[in-house]
């Protein structure tokens, strides 16, 4: 009836998982006694869980990707406790099985469920807005992919409670992720988490190729695309390119472990060094699909807040469509010690230190962007500049690696985990944390509070550096990945130094949870009654904060590169028109949570083999589907005078600064 | 999918048709899918090179596969395209009886290729040659079903479409969806030639 699963499945002898799961369980009641109180369920229900509005979709992820950023964050602090603790006599506090899941949660998490939605949703809120379209090409997919990503979510939160994660590492190697030496359901978990959000992504990056390839503003040729939608542009290419790898390659591990085939097995033929080559083969270019996003904001913001055009569009466009495909030719520079021999070896090396090129040719740009601007030194500037330098170093010590002899010595040291949290914090979540606090303004109306994001960035930056430096050193000094042990006292003060980098890190995000506070009980003196805070240049920021929910009332005709600035320089910048078209727009639905729910049930089925269940689950998945295909009424029309009516509230809110603002961007560019 | 379209919210798409642009977007955004399908195939197709030496001792490809069997089940597959098309034309003519009907025939024709597959199935594993036999059965087994399986999926797709179509008619939504599955059992079609060229041909060399 319920499979593997018993009641055993709980760990009740584990006090830190129990207190935790109490906690959890305290404040998800608080929170559901709380919209029941409130009689918000309806509320949730029609605006926010049957959405399908890019923005609001958007919110959602980034809602779920800073509290996965939580938990992934009290994994990597637990860890980091456990080895500041854990030399010689000490055992530390976490057992060997439990600290084998916290690596492997702390790096499934940060990936996948933390900097992938981080990423996504900020491509929902901005894409749109920037090419100037009323939504994505397919917005209940949109939310169908949110919903699937969801599902995962769930499933790699249940398995705390329920079971096992897996105790692979978040790479899930083969033949230990085989049935004969993971007999539990960590490994499961882990396969049907990935799968149910990566199926997700793959939608995803369909959904936004259509929408920027067709849907673009009139005007809006190729070379005068906003720079942030030109890569999520490429990130999208490479999702596409490269998820369908990992869904492969994760199926054929389900094959193994589920019908007992030989795929990567050690008996009958299997080839477990073929699981790692498919994996990186969608593993490397994940690498650049969170990245190159993060450049894209890094480029708005210095343009932005330098007061001028970004210096080297083209060659920045240029750039990234050539990491875009080196990033497919790089894979084996994560396993020189397979052996694949000399040659082989030598070029992936140099594919792999070609990619510093265009790179460095990124980081030159934003240099002479700022050159002579005018630098205005606000919270998303600081984590550019942050990101300039630490991102830097990151890149040096990726090139080193990057030289065979040298990965030899360093591979799965140390050193290797300060290189790629160098790049992945310093690039990526940097990156994340300066767009959202640059579109914040967009999708709330407010600001956020700039002291206490100024104080989030010099923690994190200070507790980055002072976190993994030492890390690099205790490379140097033979200290391996994925220990819980060790019995070397040198490694020790080091570690002991780490653990405080983590507190810092730790002191940062209180920051930003303080802000997020602040800021909102502060909304009227933050409040952004323009629409355009920051003097942007492009087209998200010439419409109301948040725009109303068919984002312009006339679609916007694009004549230059920086589509908004150049409005304002010629003086049309928030004309009105003289009578507002009807505006087509899709309908709410809830075929999306339907079937991401049911996703998640399926997931958890077959993971406990709960066989009827997971048929009964899937079945559903697809009649829902199904029934939505029958569902003709899936779009309406926004009427002119309601349109009349968002309009004016809007424009009322800031009538007399208007002239002002017009006459304020003309003299800037005297 | 193609149920979400949002039509002509840009200037583009008013050059060109009266009235809605009805699913240009949905196609291409069928295409880029289908293009990922295209690369989960070629994950498995390279599984499949990789392992097909892998025997362990038990059959290869020479010792199990039977020819002309397969090259039946690959003119139903083949023919199932040619009547999809004749289902396409008579689409666009508007002749609904004309459509219900090619749609049955392909519908037939891929099924009855599906029975066969799974009767090839049943006698490899019936004989001991399973996939959890060796690592090429392994892979062999996985790149024909899931060849097959999306076989089913397309054929449960039709089955829809025949009972949309028969209720309303030849409407811009159903012919973008009928456009869609096209392209879907047409890429099928391209890929069972390339399992029967590297699997079956290869295999019997």
């Amino acid at each position: 009836m319920f499979g593997k699963l018993t009641l055993e499945a709980v760990p009740f002898h584990e006090p830190i998982i129990m207190i935790t799961l109490a906690v959890v369980a305290i404040a998800g009641l608080g929170i559901f006694g709380a919209i029941t109180y409130y009689r918000k369920w309806g509320y949730l229900w029609t605006e926010w869980l049957t959405s399908v509005d890019h923005k609001k979709i958007g919110v959602m992820y980034i809602l779920v990707a800073l509290i996965m950023l939580l938990r992934g964050f009290a994994d990597a602090i637990m860890m980091r406790g456990q080895l500041a603790i854990a030399e010689g006599a000490s055992q530390g506090y976490l057992p060997p099985e439990h600290y084998d899941q916290i690596f492997t949660a702390h790096g499934v998490i940060m990936i996948i469920f933390m900097a992938m939605p981080f990423m996504v949703g900020l491509m929902n809120i901005a894409v749109p807005l920037q090419i100037g379209a009323r939504d994505v090409a397919f917005p209940f997919l949109n939310s169908l992919s949110f919903w699937l990503f969801v599902a995962g979510a769930i499933l790699v939160n249940v398995s705390l409670g329920v079971g096992e994660f897996a105790r692979t590492g978040w790479v899930a190697y083969p033949p230990l992720a085989e049935l004969g030496y993971s007999p539990g359901v960590g490994v499961d978990y882990y396969i049907w988490a990935l799968q149910l959000s990566g199926l997700g992504t793959l939608l995803t990056g369909v959904n936004f190729l259509v929408t920027v390839f067709k849907m673009r503003a009139p005007g809006m040729s190729w070379m005068k695309i906003p720079v942030f939608t030109w890569a999520c542009t490429f990130t999208n290419v490479l999702i596409v390119a490269s998820f369908p790898i990992l869904t492969a390659t994760l199926g054929l591990l389900s094959l193994d472990r589920y019908l007992d085939m030989h795929f990567f097995t050690n008996e009958l033929g299997g080839n477990a060094m073929m699981y790692i080559n498919l994996f990186w083969a969608w593993g490397h270019p994940e690498v650049y699909i969170l990245i190159l996003p993060a450049f894209g904001i890094f480029s708005e913001v210095i343009s932005t807040f330098s007061g001028k055009k970004l210096f080297g569009y083209a060659s920045m466009i240029w750039a990234s469509g050539a990491i875009t495909v080196l990033g497919f030719v790089v894979w084996l520079h994560h396993f020189f010690t397979m052996g694949s021999g000399a040659n082989v070896n030598a070029f992936f090396g140099v594919a792999t230190m070609v990619i510093a090129v265009p790179t460095g040719v990124k980081l030159f740009s934003w240099l002479f962007t700022m050159f002579r601007g005018r630098v205005q030194f606000t919270t998303p500037v600081l984590w550019t500049l942050g990101f300039m330098v630490t991102f830097t170093v990151g890149g040096m010590t990726g090139v080193l690696l990057a030289v065979p002899g040298a990965d030899y010595v360093l591979h799965n040291s140390l050193f290797l985990i300060a290189h790629f949290h160098n790049t992945i914090i310093g690039g990526a979540v940097f990156g994340y944390l300066a767009g959202f606090t640059f579109w914040f303004p967009k999708a709330f109306g407010f600001k956020l509070d700039e002291r206490l994001g100024k104080g989030a960035f010099w923690c994190w930056i200070t507790g980055f550096f002072v976190a993994f430096m030492p890390l690099y050193v205790l490379g140097f000094m033979g200290m391996t990945r994925r220990l819980n042990h060790y019995d070397n006292p040198m490694w020790q003060p080091y570690l002991i130094v780490a653990f405080f980098g983590a507190g810092l890190i730790l002191c940062g995000i209180l920051f930003q949870l303080a802000q997020l506070v602040v800021s909102l009980r502060n909304r009227e003196s933050l409040r952004d009654v323009t629409g355009d805070p920051w003097g942007g240049r492009t087209l998200e920021w010439s419409t109301s904060s948040p725009p109303p929910f068919y984002n312009f009332a006339v679609t916007p005709t694009v004549r230059a590169l920086d589509a908004f600035q150049d409005m304002k320089e010629r003086g049309e910048a928030y004309l009105r028109p003289d009578h507002y078209a009807p505006i087509h727009m899709p309908k709410n639905t809830s075929a999306g949570v339907i079937i991401g729910l049911l996703g998640a049930v399926f997931g958890f089925a077959l993971v406990w083999h709960i066989w009827w269940l997971g048929a009964v689950s899937f079945i559903g998945m697809i009649a829902t589907f199904i029934a939505r295909s029958y569902n003709e009424d899936v779009d309406y029309y926004v009427q002119p005078d309601e349109i009349e009516r968002v309009e004016n509230r809007h424009h009322a809110n800031f009538a007399a600064p208007r002239s002002v603002l017009n006459t304020q961007s003309v003299a800037e560019q005297i | 999918m193609s149920s979400t379209v949002m039509h002509s919210n840009h200037a583009v798409a008013h050059d060109d048709h009266a009235h809605h642009d009805t699913g240009g977007n949905t196609v291409f955004g069928f295409w880029l899918y289908l293009m990922t399908d295209c690369i989960l195939f070629a994950s498995v197709f390279a599984t499949y090179a990789v392992l097909v030496n892998h025997t362990a001792g038990g059959p290869s490809g020479k010792d199990i596969f039977e020819l002309p069997y397969v090259l039946g089940e690959t003119a139903l597959l083949l023919v199932s395209s040619c009547t999809y098309g004749f289902a396409m034309i008579a689409a666009h003519r508007g002749f609904k009886g004309q459509t219900l009907a090619w749609l049955a025939a392909t519908f037939v024709l891929g099924a009855g290729f599906i029975g066969m597959e799974i009767n090839e199935f049943h006698h490899l594993i019936a004989e001991g040659f399973g996939p959890d036999r060796s690592a090429f059965l392994s892979s062999f087994f996985t790149l024909v079903g899931m060849h097959g399986l999306h076989v089913t999926a397309g054929l449960v797709w039709m089955v829809i479409m025949m009972l949309q179509v028969s209720q309303r008619g030849l409407t811009d939504r159903n012919n973008t969806r009928l456009m869609c599955l096209s392209l879907f059992w047409h890429f099928l079609d391209i890929v069972w030639i390339c399992v029967f060229t590297i699997v079956y041909l290869m295999g019997t060399i």
